[in-house]
């Protein structure tokens, strides 16, 4: 275990709202190819656990370090530049440019050329937007408008997308939400194969506990704003008191207290 | 002492108006969302109303019944339009709104001077409020004080009206959200139509009560409109509050501006906004703005760089334009070089515009600043034209650096008003600071040299510009910067996390637009022989944008055809009719009711469809397959 670089290493991180503790003294570290499910009720923290990791919010205390560098207070496109890719809980694209113009734009960037005025885009880096493309299994759509595609596809292409910079840290805040139940299981196993090639650390927050026990090698289990449990699928199902936080007391999948339980 | 005393009482009359007019236009933005342009028209037709009835009835009945009615026959004629005409495109995006009252504005102003005539109308004096109150040998009329507590009764009683009443509920909970209102089983429309009609009352009622203090007149409107945008933007949009603070303070800062700084007295309360709006972008009592929505229904044809055809048809329209001089005359081709500097001009704001979705109110700075930097290097140092030509513009390149810097911090309807401030600004020091350029008479005597002083010469070069300019802009358009731009415009949520940095992007295209301008300004110089302040105004301003619509602002080059069509159409309405402003306004709004999409952006969409159903009809398996693509 010691031989796996540690990619991210989070410690103490705080961040409260007026009186409400979003986040309260979270800590916990992420290794390469390791693929890392940060689940809890609503209202746990999950989101603002997920932006100040990517940059978006500014946390009270706490550090984050990412591949070494100290990565508090360095804005969402600073940390895309030091290689972490993120996805959207509502998919962000740009819906006016065609499939693959879309992972160009990222490729343009990722190889510094925003401000260059004279060249072509169409013909810029085409074959690693296909390569991507294909990756994530939309080659066949790279000529479509982003505009037209279903949800479902879009969450592929903001994968795509997410791959662009050759991240070592995947960011994905709910994947899978709005897909139906077969597309989940895909894109999830699709995006462990991809991690697992390619040694990159995937942290994703969940709400569909079929995705998160399939595919997450290790589970942090948020409420309240508080790290309550952290473990091996295995361990965090047989935790008494995540079952009867989160999971609810009785049937782990009755609907009726999970939902009980975010509220 | 007594004397600014004095000074601040008539700063806190003069507010009452601009209250009135800016509480309309508040509650109007804070429900329908849109910005009502026409309210100035609408304060100015409610004075013209006021002015005709109380000459009709006399005595104070007639007088005051007089201005109450004349603010409900305004707000009737308000109802009709937004019944008629706003209805159709609350679900536009607010630059069509914005444009497409701007049009009702156009109309109103020659429509009053067909009824009223030209000249100003000086009305009657108030009843009962004739004289003048003396305080330690200053005289203040009794008018201005009635008019100071005319402004916080109608302050409490909206107060009252919106916190007491059920239709008050109704209109701060469509405020905060309307789409769950509607889901609530209220009847939106007329929920959106009485709040139309309350606003314009305020505002006419605001233009009525000012008869007895100002002339009426037929320009009225854009006076008072700008003051109640910065009011607005000052206050924050949708805060009554906001109005009635940032209307007071807007007041004063006019009355003392005179004394203190009678130079810069215009810039001043510009200023004042301009800072207000960096450090409070959503204003003083008003609240972050949600992300602009983008039009359902409004696809936008996919950009593509012409293809090898296309070029040759580009270059032979342009070998066509070259061969005008052949068979035209000196009247023809001065008329061809002004709409070849307007292909400049609108092109570089439909760059802004279409590809980094930002509307600038007042991309005219850019044009005068580009004319008075020739103006400046031709007439003072006494440069040759080719250098005083490229070197010129460069004065645009400045102030949109400095202006974008600060413009590119904001978006959406705040964008659109701090580059009009900046315009103002920038009008202001060209109208005020004479020594330099010479106010209101302009600069004189900026003649081109003899190899471009003939038309043909001339209209040769201005032609030659405008393609470089558009080629230049089209390559702009689709090279890495370009799809930069339009990621910020399409999603900066987005484009920040695949580490574009989006200010910085945006800053860059208000500097290449207002370059670009600067160009078209410079030229314009030349071809006119001068500059005045005109060429930094608000209706050249807004010349640029309605070309840019008249194209269609989600199309690649969609301005070159705007700009052609417009300006030959304007050029020629003024030289056939009186009423150029009406033919123009409804023609504008014509454009945003009927073809949002602009010229092109309806040619491209019929060609895409015969392209598609030819496809289809020979073939059945491509049918097929299109079908499930639409599917999916």
């Amino acid at each position: 275990m010691s031989m796996v670089p540690t990619l991210l290493s989070v410690e103490n991180l705080s961040k409260s709202y007026g009186g409400v503790h979003a986040v309260r003294s979270v800590s916990f570290a992420l290794r390469a190819g390791e693929i890392l499910a940060l689940i809890g009720p609503n209202g746990a923290g999950k989101s603002t656990c997920f932006d100040m990791l990517n940059g978006q919010n500014i946390p009270d205390s706490g550090r984050i370090n990412l591949l070494g560098e100290d990565t508090v207070g360095k804005k969402p496109r600073q940390v895309w530049r030091l290689g972490v890719g993120r996805t959207f809980q509502i998919t962000a694209t740009f819906p006016t440019m065609t499939v693959r113009e879309n992972v160009q734009v990222a490729l343009v960037s990722y190889g510094r050329q925003l401000f260059n005025l004279w060249g072509s885009t169409a013909r810029y880096a085409r074959e690693e937007a296909g390569r991507l493309l294909d990756l994530v299994g939309m080659g066949a759509y790279a000529g479509r408008p982003c505009g037209e595609l279903a949800y479902g596809d879009l969450k592929r292409l903001e994968l795509a997308i997410a791959l662009a910079n050759q991240p070592k840290l995947l960011l994905m805040d709910e994947p899978t939400a709005g897909m139906a139940p077969r597309e989940r299981i895909e894109l999830m196993r699709l995006t462990a194969q991809i991690a697992r090639e390619k040694s990159i650390g995937v942290l994703f927050t969940e709400h569909d506990m079929d995705v998160v026990f399939e595919h997450a090698d290790r589970i942090l289990v948020l409420n309240r704003g508080s790290l309550i449990a952290e473990g091996t699928p295995e361990q965090v199902r047989g935790n008494p008191q995540v079952r009867a936080i989160y999971l609810g007391e009785g049937l782990v999948y009755d609907s009726r207290h999970r939902e009980g339980a975010g509220a | 002492m007594a004397f600014y005393f004095v000074q601040f009482l008539t700063g806190l009359a003069s507010a009452a108006s601009l209250f009135l007019v800016a509480s309309g236009l508040s509650i109007i933005f804070g429900v329908t969302r849109i910005v009502n342009f026409a309210h100035g028209a609408f304060y100015m037709l409610g004075a013209y109303v006021a002015f005709t009835l109380t000459e009709r009835f006399s005595g104070a009945l007639g007088f005051w019944g007089g201005i109450v009615v004349a603010a409900l026959v305004v707000a009737v004629v308000g109802v009709i339009v937004e019944m008629v005409l706003l209805r159709r495109i609350y679900h536009a995006p607010e630059l069509f709104q914005l444009l497409a009252t701007f049009g009702l504005t156009l109309m109103v102003e020659d429509l009053v001077v067909l009824i009223w005539g030209p000249d100003d109308l000086l009305g009657r004096r108030a009843p009962g409020f004739k004289g003048a109150v003396d305080f330690f040998g200053q005289n203040i009329p009794t008018y201005d004080l009635f008019l100071i507590a005319i402004s916080p009764i109608v302050l409490g009683g909206l107060w009252l009206l919106f916190q007491r009443t059920r239709w008050g509920v109704l209109v701060r909970a469509a405020t905060q959200d309307r789409d769950m209102v509607a889901a609530l089983g209220v009847n939106q429309k007329w929920l959106f139509t009485s709040v139309f009609a309350l606003g314009v009352f305020l505002a006419a009622l605001g233009g009525a009560l000012q008869i007895p203090r100002d002339a009426v007149h037929h320009a009225l409107d854009l006076r008072i409109i700008v003051d109640v945008f910065v009011v607005v933007v000052i206050g924050g949009l949708g805060s009554i509050i906001g109005a009635f603070v940032a209307a007071v303070l807007v007041s004063e800062l006019n009355a003392f501006g005179i004394l203190i700084f009678p130079k810069i007295s215009i810039i001043l309360v510009f200023l004042v906004m301009a800072v207000v709006l960096i450090v409070r972008p959503w204003g003083l009592f008003g609240k972050p703005e949600a992300a602009a929505r983008r039009t359902p229904g409004l696809s936008v044809n996919p950009w593509r760089p012409l293809t090898t055809n296309e070029r040759w048809l580009a270059i032979a329209g342009l070998a066509v334009a070259a061969m005008l001089p052949l068979f035209a005359g000196n009247y023809a081709l001065t008329v061809g070089s002004e709409i070849a500097i307007f292909v400049i001009f609108a092109a570089s704001l439909h760059f802004l515009m279409s590809v980094g979705g930002l509307a600038s109110f007042g991309h005219a700075a850019y044009f005068g600043l580009g004319a008075y930097g020739v103006a400046f290097l031709a007439k003072m140092a006494g440069l040759p034209m080719i250098v005083s030509l490229l070197v010129g513009p460069l004065l645009g390149l400045v102030g949109a650096a400095i202006f974008g810097f600060f413009a590119v911090q904001l978006s959406g309807v705040y964008f659109a008003m701090l580059t009009l401030a900046f315009a103002q600004i920038v009008w202001s020091i060209a109208f005020q600071w004479v020594t330099v350029t010479g106010g209101d008479n302009g600069i004189l005597g900026v003649w081109p040299e003899k190899w471009a002083a003939g038309p043909a010469s001339f209209y040769w070069l201005s032609l030659g510009i405008a393609a470089i300019a558009v080629a230049i802009l089209r390559v702009i358009v689709f090279s890495p910067f370009g799809f930069a731009l339009r990621a910020t415009r399409d999603s900066l949520l987005r484009s920040e996390a695949i580490g574009i940095n989006g200010k910085r992007v945006q800053w860059t295209a208000f500097v290449i637009a207002g370059t670009v301008a600067g160009f078209a300004g410079a030229l314009f110089a030349y071809l006119k022989g001068s500059v005045f302040p005109d060429s930094l105004g608000i209706s050249l301003s807004v010349d640029a944008l309605v070309m840019v619509l008249l194209g269609g602002v989600e199309t690649v080059s969609g301005a070159v055809v705007g700009a052609i069509v417009f300006k030959a159409l304007n050029i020629w309405l003024v030289s056939q009719t009186d009423l150029s402003k009406l033919v123009l306004g409804g023609f504008v709004v014509l454009i945003v009711v009927a073809f949002p999409k602009g010229i092109v952006g309806v040619l491209e969409t019929i060609r895409n469809r015969r392209k598609s159903s030819t496809s289809e009809s020979s073939s059945k398996s491509s049918l097929a397959t299109s079908r499930i693509e639409t599917a999916e």
